[in-house]
């Protein structure tokens, strides 16, 4: 029992987890749903990151942790907005503050 | 001596990974069968981060111990992630609000609405109510 079995039995778990949000993904009513589920596929694409880094026992793939952290928050970020306001980037001098 | 710390610190980095792998399936197993947007977003923010933080701590711990290195890039996506993954779930929150993603038609109290559109009552909900006995009543009869 040693440490890559433990590593192959937490990377199938993660992967039930996945094709679980994906199916929430394609089928979700809303779209903060879809939204939603893309972050955390995200999250669980870091987990795999991870846990193949320590399996592989290097640690050039933990750029690759940073880099898909950067880019789901800036993914999830971007979305919001779009939903919440229509336009990503908007650029009005006279905005009154809104609640 | 170090045979025993390396034993230990297996013992610690496995639970950690099976630990961390769980939470990430119960947050899917509650993003797909929740039945409403807020109560997917109950489940998924916590578990999602508290997944991927344990997971993180776990490689940063097999670091330390089996190849004695202090791994920066592993603390730093460690702080990252515990910073703006309660983040992002929070925008996509406050966005499908204020864009109108309906509450689950079970649930009792809106305690936003009179705060974001001046009202005082919360008449859509018991407008919601009725309707909906009103549909069961058609259903019944």
């Amino acid at each position: 029992m040693t440490l890559s079995v433990i590593i192959n039995i937490a990377l199938v778990i993660v992967s039930l987890a996945i094709l679980g949000n994906v199916y929430r993904m394609l089928k979700g009513p809303e779209m903060p749903d879809r939204i939603l589920a893309l972050d955390a596929v995200g999250m669980n694409l870091l987990t795999v990151a991870a846990l193949l880094s320590v399996r592989a026992r290097t640690n050039v793939y933990l750029d690759i942790i940073l880099l898909i952290a950067f880019l789901a928050f800036l993914g999830t970020t971007a979305f919001a907005r779009y939903l919440e306001r229509g336009v990503v980037i908007e650029y009005d001098p006279n905005r009154q503050h809104d609640r | 001596m170090t045979q025993i710390v390396s034993t230990i610190g297996d013992v610690i980095v496995a639970v950690l990974f099976v630990g961390g792998a769980c939470l990430g399936l119960i947050s899917s197993f509650g993003l797909v069968r929740l039945p409403d947007f807020y109560t997917r977003i109950h489940a998924v923010a916590k578990m999602t981060t508290f997944g991927a933080l344990f997971v993180l701590f776990g490689s940063f711990l097999y670091f330390l111990f089996e190849m004695n290195r202090l791994e920066g890039k592993l603390l730093l996506a460690i702080i990252f992630v515990f910073i703006t993954s309660p983040i992002s779930s929070h925008l996509i929150g406050r966005a499908a609000y204020r864009s109108g993603v309906k509450l689950w038609e079970g649930s009792k109290h809106d305690v936003l609405y009179p705060l974001i559109h001046g009202s005082k009552t919360e008449d859509h909900v018991a407008a919601a109510s009725d309707e909906r006995q009103k549909s069961k009543g058609d259903q019944n009869s």
